[in-house]
């Protein structure tokens, strides 16, 4: 496969330096199977060339298949570790377009799952690119937090990945008792925990002269190459779809966005760690604020009714077996409804026909995006910093990969 | 987004400048969108990026959606962002299946928005769209000897059916 | 005792030669040596060695790999526990790969070529549904199973599965290769003549060596 790849330039020539070497599709350092045909001159990476699709799944041809409820476990499974995320991307598109107002309660659930689903993110992110870098037991403490974040999913939802919670309307259920407490304790611990993440992390010398100044992009090329997310906004743009637009329940929330000056691997991982900070806050204020009354919408055309309605209400039965079979129909639109994920801006087009499975669903995931930055930060440096690189750009290959 | 009038002014300015660029526009459920001829769709971008009162210089997503049994067929959509007054604007560029084996062209705008690079080689990917003047045209998600364009409407979802006990026999 | 005060050497060879036990005799002495050492063929102890000292295969594909192999590692589903800690990034140092994750089109050449390239005695999980089935992507892009393309030793269902099922399903793998496996359900429970066939049909008739094995598993279970 090798052969594929055109190696442009003085590759064929046998005096030179240069030689291309292969990286992955498995090879330890590549969160994923990300495959990288590097041409190396000695230690220094002149070219780079990423080849992905390792992974691609076909989601969005398999989306025009099921009906629209149906879609919602396959979306989730895109970029896996924030699957949150591609829930309320497709459902608030799919809001938008048949114009349903989702209830405050509902808001607010959805704010602090997808808040904590950030947390979860990053916490992964942390723990893995610390591993690559050679601070292994960075590995174990995260993920130590990240179990009990994955006990809070699995308490509200019954699963700890891939929880199909967020639906067209809503959220499928309520929190359960109990729950509140936990999260409480969990938000109370999150900003001693990371203090010790940066005990650990902010004075190694090692971590310090691996990640300072190392992969720096500047902000104008980011631009040009759609780059968003804690990248963007290490470069020192203060861009976040949180504040620019309002969505769900962030208008009401009080949070700060970290933002970085020189646009290095150091303000990524700074970056990345002060957001983890911040979304522990937003949780807090949400079970704080949290309002009462329904979870999902009442709209019976799109929402299932409540199982204890179905003996009594004989139109709550024809609801629920036509939503069921055959699912609900969108009139035709479409739209294009984009959110803050982890890594960036994730955004969803829905294309609907009238019928009851979505004509076309496309993902403008971030990380596919922001790989092309990948190029720019490695070019001319060490072998040891492109990997530190693609560490601190958090790619997820199932979102590169669909 | 520009609200309803915003569009229209929008559309009549870039008529002045690209007269029968703009085919018609739409708003709705608060997106705007404008359908654009897609011989000029490099003029039009390069208007609403560069004049100073649009300055839409972000491509958030470059999508192609497929039509079908609509004419013409293919929607190349591209969704662009304004930083400073924080509107989208969807331009849609509609392309003919021009039957057979040929491919349906239109123009790359690698050149104003460098991030179209691998959009544009995954739309390719997955319908057959050309891009003239892309540096690498080539297919980016699945195997380079893969014959066919998946995300066609008329393109079989694929997979095996599942095997029960009734028509295992079937199945060997 | 006091040859222990006057001669520390000489009181090591008494304890020493007070074990051989050279008063016992005939069965009392069997059953001596069967309380104090283990015989044993030494095809199980290898087979014991290597269940309990897996090097598994740092491979993980896409969602299932954030639960295995990262999240089993970690301290709560700790897999170090059952000896298979050394997570080996290449296939040469491997023996077992878990293919955690659903395998596409593209990647399917590259993880047969990573099982050939590991050395016998080898194993496969398969964890999770997209491996194992295809698991909910019915389409062009994903290969439905990897048993298509290659030999699995196990599949653990699930989407993903909890860690504490990819315990589970590891430990069954290590009785498999300590050469116990576990028995199928029908045989556990008794229940060999619950086999369904296809009513109806052509060929919905048993060919005559199934029926005659049938036949035999009911006897040898109904005995």
């Amino acid at each position: 496969m090798a052969s594929d790849v055109s190696t442009k330039g003085f590759v064929d020539d046998p005096t030179s330096e240069v030689m291309t070497v292969n990286v992955g599709p498995h090879h330890p350092a590549t969160h994923g199977v990300l495959r990288l045909v590097v041409d190396l001159e000695g230690e220094v990476v002149r070219e780079l060339r990423p080849v992905i699709g390792y992974v691609h799944t076909g989601i969005e041809k398999s989306c025009e298949d099921k009906s629209y409820w149906k879609v919602i476990p396959f979306v989730e499974r895109m970029d896996y570790v924030s699957y949150f995320f591609q829930m309320e991307a497709f459902c608030g598109a799919v809001e938008r377009l048949i114009e349903l107002e989702i209830p405050p309660r509902a808001k607010y659930l959805r704010t602090l799952f997808l808040e904590l689903n950030r947390i979860h993110s990053h916490l992964v992110w942390l723990g893995t690119t610390a591993l690559d870098l050679g601070a292994i037991s960075m590995l174990w403490y995260c993920f130590r937090e990240r179990d009990r974040i994955l006990d809070l999913f699995e308490m509200a939802t019954g699963q700890r990945m891939h929880t199909r919670y967020f639906q067209v309307g809503g959220v499928i259920e309520d929190i359960p008792l109990g729950f509140e407490e936990k999260c409480r304790s969990f938000v109370e611990d999150m900003p001693v925990r990371v203090g010790q993440y940066e005990a650990l992390l902010d004075r190694n010398e090692v971590f310090l002269s691996r990640t300072k100044g190392v992969g720096i992009v500047s902000r104008e090329r980011l631009l040009e190459l759609g780059v968003t997310g804690p990248l963007l906004r290490a470069a020192g743009e203060p861009w976040d779809l949180r504040k620019t637009f309002d969505y769900l329940a962030y208008p009401e929330m009080d949070f700060k966005i970290p933002v970085g000056t020189v646009g290095d691997n150091y303000d990524r991982y700074r970056c990345r760690v002060a957001e983890m900070v911040e979304s522990a806050k937003i949780v807090g204020q949400c079970l704080d604020a949290l309002p009462e009354g329904p979870f999902i919408a009442e709209d019976r055309k799109y929402v299932l009714p409540p199982r204890s309605e179905l003996p009594t209400s004989m139109e709550s039965l024809i609801h629920h077996f036509k939503l069921v079979t055959e699912g609900y129909r969108v009139g035709p639109g479409e739209i294009y409804y984009a959110i803050e994920g982890p890594r960036g801006e994730l955004g969803c087009f829905v294309l609907a026909d009238g019928s009851s499975k979505p004509a076309r669903v496309h993902f403008r995931d971030s990380s596919f995006v922001n790989l092309q930055a990948f190029r720019d930060m490695a070019v001319d440096s060490y072998v040891a910093d492109m990997i530190c690189s693609l560490g601190m750009l958090d790619p997820i290959l199932g979102g590169v990969d669909r | 987004m520009p609200d309803a009038p915003g569009l229209e002014l929008i559309r009549q300015e870039i008529e002045r400048d690209l007269p029968g660029s703009v085919g018609g526009t739409s708003y709705e459920h608060g997106c705007a969108a404008m359908i654009v001829d897609p011989e000029q769709i490099l003029a039009v971008l390069g208007w609403l990026k560069e004049t100073p009162g649009q300055n839409y210089g972000f491509l958030s997503s470059l999508h192609v959606a497929d039509y079908l049994p609509a004419e013409p067929r293919f929607g190349v959509h591209y969704e662009l962002l304004n930083f400073d007054r924080r509107e989208r604007l969807r331009v849609k560029a509609m392309l003919a299946d021009p039957g057979e084996d040929a491919l349906p062209e239109i123009d790359s705008v690698t050149a104003l928005f460098p991030t179209a690079d691998a959009q544009e080689r995954e739309s390719y990917d997955f319908f057959g769209i050309v891009f003239r003047g892309h540096p690498n045209l080539t297919r980016i998600l699945l195997p380079d000897d893969y014959v066919g364009w998946p995300q066609r409407r008329d393109f079989p979802v694929g997979g095996e059916p599942v095997t029960f006990t009734y028509n295992e026999h079937n199945r060997g | 005792m006091e040859i222990e005060k006057r001669d520390p050497l000489l009181a090591k060879q008494v304890t020493a030669r007070d074990m051989l036990r050279g008063d016992l005799d005939g069965a009392d002495l069997e059953r001596y040596v069967e309380e104090r050492v283990v015989t044993t063929t030494f095809e199980k102890m290898l087979n014991l060695a290597r269940a309990n000292s897996i090097f598994p295969l740092t491979f993980g594909l896409a969602c299932c790999a954030i639960e295995a192999p990262i999240s089993i590692v970690t301290a709560r589903y700790d897999l170090a526990r059952f000896g298979a800690e050394a997570l080996r990034a290449s296939p040469r140092q491997a023996d077992l790969i878990i293919l955690s994750g659903r395998v596409s089109i593209k990647m399917a050449p590259v993880v047969r070529r990573l099982y050939d390239q590991m050395l016998e005695p080898k194993w496969a999980i398969s964890m999770g549904a997209c491996s194992s089935s295809g698991g909910m992507f019915a389409n062009y892009a994903v290969v439905q199973g990897a048993d298509k393309f290659m030999p699995i030793d196990m599949h653990i269902p699930g989407c993903p599965p909890r860690p504490e099922a990819v315990m589970y399903g590891f430990s069954k793998l290590q009785r498999k290769i300590m050469g116990n496996p576990d028995q199928g359900w029908r045989a556990r429970y008794n229940a060999a003549g619950t086999e369904e066939w296809a009513r109806g049909g052509p060929r919905s008739e048993p060919s005559a060596e199934a029926a005659a094995a049938y036949e035999e598993a009911r006897e040898l279970t109904l005995a």
